[in-house]
C-alpha cells in the first residue's frame, strides 16, 4: 500500500507541551508525545485512551485549535496550517462530548446549526439555509418540528448529539472527528448514534477518528485502533488483532479490567 | 437468611416551586442478608433517588409522599433527621456516592478523619488508641496498609484512595451499603478495583448488604447476585442476575440487554439495535405502562392500566401485561 | 425579545428582594423626575426667609440661604442619578472591553492588562479620586462623570475577565470557531450574552458605587462646581454645621435618600443573584 497516496490526513511527530506560570516559565506537560499515525478514505480509526491520555489535545490539534509545539498534521499532503481556516473547517469537523455544552444555552438550536454557513464563500438566502437545515435532519431522522425553535434544555441528550451530526451533515466534511460523543448518552441510545457513524462511513465514505475510552465501542465500529497513553500511542493495528491478541501491557490490562457483559471477573480474595 | 432493607411502596421527589417531580412511584425493595443487589436503569429512571429515600436523605427540595424503609429493624421514617444523623448514617447503613475519592480533606492526615468520623457518632466516644485501633484492624481487612494513616490523600494512589474510602465509611460496622454510581469517574483498573473491594466486603462479612447503583449492565453483573431494572421511577423487573441478561422478561430489560456490546468477533458484522424515543418526562408520563410508547409488544391494555410488580416466576418479579396474565 | 421582558416581569414578581429593591429605585426616580415638573420651585432661587423649618409654602423648610430645601432634594437627587448612571456605564464598557479582551487572548495581552488593572485596583480609589479632582479647576457634570468612570472599571475588568477565560473553554466556543466565526463575533454574540446576568449585576454595582463616590467627593468639596447634587447637599449643611444648629429638615433628607438609594440597588443585586444562583434561593 503507498500510503502517502490513500492516507486522507496524516499526523508526523506531533508533540505539543503546555506551560504554565507567568510568561510560561512554570511547569511542564506533555500531553502529546511525538505522535504519528494516519487516516485513510472512509475508514473508522479510534483513539483508545483513558483520561490524561492527551486523546483529548490530539483531536484539538488536527481541529486547528491548538498550534502544535512540533510535529506537523497534512491534509492531502498539504500542511493544514498552511491552508487557510474555512476551507480546512469545510473539509474537517467536530463532533464534542457534551451535547449541552456544544450549544449555546442562550440561543435556539438553529443558529448553532445556521452558523456553519459562515465557512462558505457564496452568500447563501435564508430560504436555501432552512432547506439545507431541513435535509440534514431528515438525514439523521429527526423530526424538524421537534427540535427546531428550542432551547437546548429541552431536548434530550441523544436528540442534542443527533443535532450535532445533523450540523456535520450540512458542512458535508471528509473527516469527522468525535470526541467521546456517547459518553453523556444512555445506552440505548449510544447504540443508535454507533449505527450513524458506521453508516457514515460504510455508505457515504466519510472517515472518523473516534475517540473514546470505552473498548466496546471502538470495537463495534472501527477498522483500526490506536491505544494511546500518557501522550503516546503503545499499540496500533487492526481492530480485531488489537482485541484478541493485544501485544502491549497496558493494552493487555485494559482489557482484561473492561468488565464484560457475558463474563465475570475472578477476584483472588487477598 | 434475615431482612435487612424492607423498602415497601416508596413515593418521592422535588418540589420544584409550582409543581413536584416524581421521580419515584410505588417502588418495593428488599434485600436479604449476604446479598448484592443491583439498580439498573437509564439517567432520569429514579435511582439514585430510591437510595436516598431508601436512607432517609429527604434534603429540601427531595421529599417523601409515602411508603415505609425500614432497615434493620429501624423504621427510618420514625426516626428525625437529627436522630437519623445519630443513629442510622453511617452506623447502620451508609452511602459511597459517585466521585468518592475527592471526598477525602486534602488538608487533613487518613487518622485525622477517621477520628472525625468516628467522634460525631457518639456522644461518649471511644479513645483515640481505641479508633486506631479500629481503623488498623479495618485497614488490614481490604487490604492497605496501616502506614496510610498517618499519611496525606495526596501522598496515596488512586487504588489506595480508593480503599481508604471504603475503610472510613465501613468503619463503624453498618449493616447496609449502598454505592451510587461509584464507578463512573474511574479509570478501568481503578473500577475493577472498586468491584473488588466491595465483593470483598460481603464476602467477609463486613457489611451485610450491599445495593449497588449503575448504568453499567457489565459493571452490575460482576459482583451482583440480583437485579433491579428501573425505568421512569418504577420498577420493571426484578431477578437472578443470570435470568436478567440471559432469560429478561420484560421488554425493556430485553432492549436494554440488547445495546450492550458484547466483545465477541461477530458483533461487528451485526447492527445492534437501540431504543428509539426517549424516556418520558416524569411531569406528565405516559398512561397505563410507562414504557408502551416504546414498546414493540405493546397492547391496548398496556396503555390502559398499569401493570403491578408480581412474581411472574419463581423468584422472578416484572411489572407486565405480557407475562401477568 | 419580548417574551424575555415578560419573562423578567414575571421573575421580579416572584422574588421579594427584587421585587423591594425594584419598587424603592422606581419610587426614588419618580419622585425626582415628577418632581421636576410638579413642582416648579426654583433650587437656586434665593428668595425666602432662610433657615425655617417645614412650612405650607416649603414642604422642607429653608436652608441657610433662603432656598427651598424640597426643590434642591428633587434636582439634587436627579443630577445624583446622572452622574450615577453615566459613570456606571462607562466604567462598566472600560471593564468589558478590558476584561473580555484579557480573559479571551489570554497571553501578554492578558498579563499586560492584569498589571494595569492590579495597579489600579491597589491604589485606594478615595485618594485617586481626590488627587485627580483637586487638579481640576472647573468640575462640570461631565467631568465628574469622568473621573468616577474612569477609576471604578477594574473591579468590573476583573469580574469579566475570569467569566470569560473560563467561559472561552467551553465547547460551544470551540464549535464556534470551527463554524469560521471570527473573533469579535465570537466575544459579543457568543461569550458576552451568556454573561448577561453577570454584566446587568456589575452595572447596578457600578452605578450605585458611581452615586456614592459623587456623594464622597462631594461631601468633602471636591464636587461638581455649579451643579446641585445630594452629595452638595450634604456639603452645605457640613460647612453651615446644620446638626449643631440642629435644622433637621436641611441635612436629614439628603442622607436618607443616599442610604435609600445605595440600599435598592443592594436588594435589587442580591435579588438578581437569587435569580441566577438557585443555591442562594429559601426553599419554599
Amino acid at each position: 500500500m503507498n500510503m502517502k497516496e490513500e492516507a486522507l490526513l496524516r499526523v508526523e511527530n506531533l508533540t505539543k507541551i503546555f506551560r504554565t506560570g507567568f510568561l510560561g516559565k512554570g511547569e511542564k506537560i506533555i500531553a502529546v508525545n511525538d505522535v504519528s499515525f494516519f487516516l485513510k478514505k472512509g475508514e473508522v480509526l479510534s483513539l483508545i485512551g483513558e483520561s490524561g491520555s492527551g486523546k483529548t489535545t490530539i483531536a484539538r490539534l488536527i481541529l486547528k485549535l491548538l498550534k502544535p509545539t512540533s510535529g506537523r498534521i497534512y491534509y492531502e499532503d498539504t500542511d493544514i496550517w498552511e491552508m487557510p481556516d474555512k476551507a480546512y473547517w469545510r473539509k474537517v469537523q467536530a463532533i464534542f462530548q457534551d451535547p449541552y455544552a456544544s450549544f449555546n444555552s442562550f440561543y435556539k438550536v438553529e443558529r448553532t446549526l445556521k452558523n456553519v454557513f459562515k465557512l462558505f464563500p457564496d452568500k447563501i438566502s435564508e430560504g436555501e439555509k432552512d432547506k439545507k437545515v431541513h435535509e440534514a435532519l431528515e438525514k439523521i431522522g429527526l423530526n424538524p418540528k421537534e427540535v427546531l425553535g428550542k432551547h437546548p434544555f429541552e431536548l434530550s441528550g441523544g436528540q442534542m448529539q443527533r443535532l450535532l451530526l445533523a450540523r456535520c451533515l450540512i458542512i458535508d466534511p471528509e473527516v469527522i472527528i468525535a470526541d467521546e460523543p456517547t459518553s453523556m448518552v444512555d445506552a440505548s441510545m449510544r447504540v443508535i448514534l454507533l449505527n450513524i457513524f458506521k453508516e457514515l462511513s460504510k455508505k457515504a465514505g466519510k472517515s472518523i477518528i473516534f475517540i473514546t475510552h470505552d473498548i466496546s465501542q471502538a470495537f463495534y465500529i472501527s477498522d483500526r485502533v490506536l491505544v494511546m497513553y500518557r501522550g503516546r500511542i503503545v499499540e496500533n493495528g487492526p481492530v480485531e488483532q488489537i482485541l484478541f491478541s493485544p501485544q502491549h501491557p497496558y493494552t493487555k490490562r485494559l482489557i482484561s479490567d473492561v468488565p464484560k457483559l457475558h463474563e465475570k471477573f475472578k477476584f483472588t480474595l487477598t | 437468611m434475615s431482612l435487612v432493607l424492607e423498602a415497601r411502596h416508596i413515593e418521592g421527589g422535588y418540589d420544584l416551586g409550582s409543581s413536584f417531580l416524581k421521580a419515584v412511584d410505588d417502588c418495593s425493595l428488599y434485600a436479604y442478608e449476604g446479598e448484592m443487589l443491583g439498580v439498573a436503569g437509564e439517567s432520569g429512571c429514579g435511582k439514585s433517588t430510591l437510595a436516598k429515600l431508601i436512607m432517609g436523605l429527604t434534603k429540601p427540595p427531595l421529599r417523601l409522599v409515602k411508603g415505609k424503609s425500614i432497615i434493620d429493624d429501624i423504621d427510618v421514617y420514625k426516626l428525625s433527621w437529627k436522630e437519623r444523623k445519630k443513629i442510622l448514617w453511617g452506623k447502620v447503613v451508609t452511602m459511597i456516592p459517585q466521585a468518592s475519592m475527592n471526598a477525602l480533606n486534602p488538608t487533613k492526615k487518613i487518622k485525622d478523619v477517621v477520628f472525625d468520623v468516628v467522634r460525631e457518632k457518639y456522644s461518649t466516644p471511644p479513645s483515640k488508641s481505641e479508633i486506631l485501633d479500629m481503623a488498623k484492624k479495618r485497614f488490614d481487612e481490604i487490604g492497605l496498609d496501616p502506614v496510610a494513616l498517618d499519611m496525606y490523600p495526596i501522598e496515596l494512589s488512586g487504588g489506595m484512595k480508593q480503599r481508604a474510602i471504603i475503610a472510613i465509611s465501613t468503619l463503624l460496622n453498618p449493616s447496609f451499603l449502598i454505592a451510587d454510581e461509584p464507578t463512573s469517574a474511574l479509570d478501568v483498573s481503578t473500577q475493577k478495583l472498586l468491584l473488588e473491594l466491595l465483593y470483598m466486603l460481603i464476602k467477609r462479612n463486613i457489611v451485610k448488604t450491599l445495593i449497588f447503583i449503575s448504568h453499567d449492565i457489565a459493571t452490575l453483573r460482576q459482583i451482583c447476585d440480583k437485579m433491579c431494572i428501573m425505568y421512569a421511577g418504577k420498577i420493571l423487573e426484578i431477578s437472578d442476575t443470570e435470568d436478567v441478561i440471559n432469560r429478561p422478561l420484560h421488554p425493556y430489560t430485553e432492549r436494554l440487554m440488547e445495546s450492550v456490546i458484547p466483545l465477541m468477533p461477530s458483533v461487528r458484522k451485526k447492527t445492534l439495535k437501540g431504543i428509539p424515543g426517549a424516556p418520558p418526562n416524569l411531569l406528565n408520563p405516559p398512561s397505563g405502562c410507562r414504557f408502551h410508547p416504546r414498546c414493540r409488544y405493546a397492547m391496548p391494555l398496556c396503555k390502559e392500566k398499569e401493570p403491578p410488580l408480581r412474581e411472574a416466576k419463581k423468584g422472578r418479579f416484572v411489572s407486565c401485561w405480557l407475562h401477568l396474565g | 425579545m419580548t417574551e424575555r421582558i415578560v419573562n423578567a416581569g414575571k421573575l421580579i414578581v416572584r422574588y421579594k428582594k427584587l421585587l423591594i429593591g425594584v419598587t424603592m429605585l422606581v419610587a426614588i426616580i419618580a419622585f425626582c423626575t415628577l418632581g421636576m415638573l410638579l413642582y416648579p420651585i426654583d433650587p437656586k432661587a434665593i428668595i425666602f426667609r432662610d433657615l425655617q423649618p417645614p412650612s405650607s409654602t416649603n414642604p422642607l423648610g429653608t436652608d441657610v440661604f433662603g432656598r427651598d430645601v424640597l426643590a434642591q432634594l428633587i434636582h439634587g437627587t436627579y443630577n445624583s442619578f446622572r452622574i450615577g448612571i453615566l459613570a456606571g456605564l462607562i466604567a462598566t464598557l472600560i471593564g468589558i472591553v478590558v476584561g473580555a479582551a484579557a480573559g479571551y487572548f489570554g497571553g501578554m495581552l492578558d498579563d499586560l492588562l492584569n498589571l494595569i488593572t492590579n495597579t489600579f485596583l491597589v491604589i485606594p480609589t478615595l485618594a485617586l479620586l481626590i488627587v485627580i479632582a483637586s487638579y481640576i479647576r472647573i468640575r462640570s457634570e461631565l467631568m465628574m462623570v469622568l473621573i468616577i468612570g474612569v477609576t471604578a472599571w477594574p473591579w468590573t475588568a476583573r469580574a469579566i475577565r475570569a467569566q470569560v477565560y473560563s467561559l472561552k473553554t467551553r465547547e460551544f466556543v470551540d464549535l464556534a470557531k470551527i463554524s469560521g466565526l471570527p473573533k469579535y463575533e465570537i466575544i459579543v454574540f457568543e461569550i458576552l450574552p451568556n454573561m448577561l446576568s453577570y454584566i446587568v449585576m456589575c452595572f447596578t454595582l457600578q452605578m450605585a458605587g458611581a452615586i456614592l463616590s459623587e456623594a464622597g467627593l462631594s461631601a468633602i468639596g471636591l464636587g461638581p462646581t455649579a451643579l446641585i447634587t445630594l452629595g452638595m447637599m450634604l456639603r452645605w449643611t457640613i460647612v453651615w454645621e446644620a446638626p449643631r444648629i440642629g435644622t433637621w429638615w436641611w441635612f436629614i433628607p439628603p442622607g436618607l435618600i443616599i442610604t435609600l438609594i445605595a440600599v435598592s440597588f443592594l436588594l435589587i443585586n442580591n435579588g438578581l443573584d437569587e435569580i441566577y444562583n438557585p443555591r442562594l434561593r429559601r426553599m419554599r
